[in-house]
């Protein structure tokens, strides 16, 4: 009902006046997080916008990211809600389920009373200010990024008002995933979704976040913000499906922080986003852990996929590896930075990086910027990125079985994509992914 | 008519003209080979039947049950029934041979209509038995890590599949033992009938001992000189490919 009182007003537009007015709305928020977020709202307004002469920004189309012309999302109307929660239904064998519409929570799944006796905590944000204050004191925001986002961080510190706190005490198990669906809705509508998962020692869980939104057309600006805190023997597995519409920009930074023998499994997709841009740092704190980072990215018609990454060792005997795979259509380009950078301490550092690209044609671009920084002396450690197009004897021999061009083309994306999606373990996850995959392949 | 019917073919490959004027007939319900040396052309009528974009027709025409074939493209050919057995097929990393003979079979449904999927596996593990595949195959890439042996039979299994009108063995023989000579003749041999023409590509006369053709053809220089029954094949055995081009040498 709120939804029919609401007035567009100019004081909602990304500018000056929107932050008085945000703060004047939520009052309800601890002392501590108005303070950051004023302290945030002023950096942001210092902050330089992102441009190409910026080691950070090279390669990537700056002019398209203005976020002026955004405005805060306004509420949904009771019927639009509807039909979020009714698309908010592709997973089904999930241990809770969190379903976010412009910022408001539209629906929850809760956690078991199993889950909750043993002080496992799976919350909107909105609730989670005022009741797991303290956890959030510490973790919310924590961490600075450090691959070129700054301005975005700190605008999404100040306007953030909702996500998913995912707290997992020690020794606690969760096998089924958890899941958030975040939706947007509305012209110009600006949404900024939040994850923080923290999983303590030795425990287990897998987190899912899908992006999508409500209509195909009108242009949203997502600015999202994850992190992930994997305790000693933490199992943490994370998913992050970006499907917002094509007309929107999107910026995303994961952080992810490993501690003592714990096992980071992330695997992303882009399929979605006029132009998205994300970035990922891995940070190896605890020696005898190991990171797992995939992604794939089905890019076509002129989008622009950024993706920076940074997997920094900091303690000795870690792993990590990245695979990053590309499949670009039409003119799309996309963008991969990565650099691992291993600490002076971090001997026995097994680190890899690859990316690799599938130019379906000749008008697409990738671009590859691999990089290393190695202090230590004892080290495993490599980086390679290649780019090709379809075999054309692989191409004949399915024609030449009666399969359409675009039908054997999709087949072998999926070939090329393959050697990522056989590594979830989740059947239902992976097929998730798959369906997106084909849905955007099969609508080009 | 009801036949495979080329006319006066003249292919081209990198400038080089390989067929000179090939005219063969297969008719529905008749198994024909065509022998011939090494680079007498088997092979590119092979390809320029199936429509590879390095084998460029130069005249003549090829016609199946009356449509032209060179109007159509490589998949629609597949399509409307013709399929060839190659001799050295693609691997293709990443694809399944379940995703691959079950996309080609759904190319066939109409618009928006997949096979069966239940039924679809019936069929295919029963065509795999009768080919000795073992059922983990399914889930191997396609051609990726086969030996010879492994690829030909993966030939036949997407022939017995797709169930062709029209079949042409590109050197299925070549490369197999004699266990698996065996078990690829009896897949071609299980796939003999009324309503199908099946053209075998060899250069020895060894697997016609196991799928008897109708009509045996000996290629030379991009033509056929030679037509007749399988005895032919057995002549050829014996003395050669050299008495043919005396023949011809002698009828120019």
């Amino acid at each position: 009902m709120q939804s029919m009182i609401t007035v567009k007003s100019d004081s909602e537009f990304l500018s000056e006046a929107v932050f008085d007015h945000f703060l004047t709305r939520h009052s309800e928020l601890p002392q501590w997080l108005v303070k950051l977020k004023q302290q945030n709202w002023v950096d942001y307004l210092a902050l330089p916008a992102p441009s190409r002469k910026m080691e950070t920004w090279r390669f990537a189309n700056v002019k398209g990211l203005g976020v002026d012309t955004f405005r805060l999302a306004q509420p949904l109307a009771v019927e639009e809600g509807q039909s979020l929660i009714e698309r908010s239904n592709r997973l089904k064998n999930t241990s809770g389920k969190l379903i976010f519409g412009n910022d408001d929570l539209l629906a929850e799944e809760e956690l078991s009373e199993d889950l909750k006796a043993k002080g496992v905590i799976f919350e909107p944000l909105e609730r989670a200010f005022a009741q797991h204050s303290e956890i959030l004191e510490e973790f919310f925001m924590a961490q600075e990024s450090a691959l070129g986002s700054e301005k975005f961080a700190a605008l999404h510190t100040a306007l953030n008002r909702n996500g998913t706190l995912l707290f997992v005490p020690e020794n606690v198990e969760i096998d089924l995933p958890l899941v958030s669906y975040h939706w947007a809705q509305g012209s110009e509508s600006a949404v900024f979704p939040h994850t923080l998962v923290i999983a303590k020692d030795n425990s287990k869980v897998t987190f899912v976040d899908v992006y999508g939104a409500h209509e195909k057309d009108s242009s949203q600006l997502a600015c999202g913000v994850s992190t992930l805190y994997a305790g000693p023997g933490a199992q943490v597995e994370y998913h992050y499906l970006q499907n917002w519409n094509e007309a929107s920009l999107s910026f995303n930074q994961l952080t992810t922080i490993a501690q003592r023998d714990s096992n980071i499994r992330a695997f992303g997709l882009n399929i979605g986003s006029k132009h998205a841009r994300n970035e990922g740092h891995t940070i190896i704190d605890g020696p005898g852990s190991n990171a797992e980072l995939f992604s794939l990215t089905v890019a076509h018609k002129d989008q622009e996929i950024d993706q920076r990454t940074l997997q920094s060792h900091n303690a000795a005997n870690a792993r990590s590896n990245l695979l990053f795979k590309n499949a670009l259509q039409d003119t799309s380009k996309t963008i991969f930075s990565g650099l691992i950078k291993v600490a002076e301490e971090a001997q026995q550092t097994d680190a890899y990086q690859t990316n690799r690209n599938l130019l379906l044609s000749p008008l697409a671009e990738a671009n590859s910027l691999p990089g290393l920084e190695i202090l230590a002396n004892d080290v495993k450690c490599s980086h390679g990125a290649a780019t090709g197009q379809i075999d054309d004897n692989e191409l004949f021999y399915l024609l030449s079985r009666g399969i359409s061009k675009p039908a054997a083309q999709i087949l072998l994306v999926f070939a090329f994509f393959e050697e990522i999606l056989e590594k979830m373990e989740n059947e239902e996850l992976a097929e998730f992914h798959r369906e997106l995959i084909h849905q955007k392949l099969e609508n080009n | 008519m009801n036949a495979l019917e080329i006319k006066n073919l003249h292919v081209t490959i990198d400038g080089q003209q390989i067929l000179k004027d090939l005219s063969l007939t297969l008719p529905k319900g008749e198994v024909h080979a065509i022998m011939g040396p090494n680079g007498s052309g088997k092979s590119t009528l092979a390809k320029a039947l199936v429509g590879h974009e390095d084998y460029i027709v130069d005249s003549g025409t090829a016609t199946m049950d009356g449509k032209d074939i060179f109007d159509m493209e490589v998949n629609e050919r597949s399509r409307e029934g013709l399929f060839l057995a190659f001799q050295y097929p693609a691997e293709i990393p990443g694809v399944t041979i379940a995703n691959f003979i079950r996309a080609a079979l759904n190319a066939r449904q109409p618009k928006g209509e997949d096979v069966d999927a239940v039924a679809y596996y019936k069929d295919l593990y029963s065509e795999m038995e009768r080919l000795d595949i073992d059922r983990k195959f399914t889930s191997r890439s396609v051609n990726e890590g086969f030996s010879g042996g492994e690829k030909k039979r993966c030939e036949i299994l997407q022939m017995s599949m797709l169930k062709p009108d029209y079949c042409i063995l590109d050197e299925t023989d070549s490369g197999l033992d004699i266990d698996a000579l065996k078990i690829v003749a009896d897949g071609v041999n299980h796939m003999r009938g009324k309503d199908r023409g099946i053209l075998i590509i060899t250069h020895y006369q060894r697997l016609l001992n196991y799928i008897v053709p109708d009509r045996v053809h000996i290629m030379w220089d991009g033509r056929i000189v030679k037509s007749g029954d399988k005895s032919l094949a057995f002549e050829v055995e014996e003395r050669g490919y050299d008495w043919v081009k005396q023949e011809q040498t002698a009828s120019v």
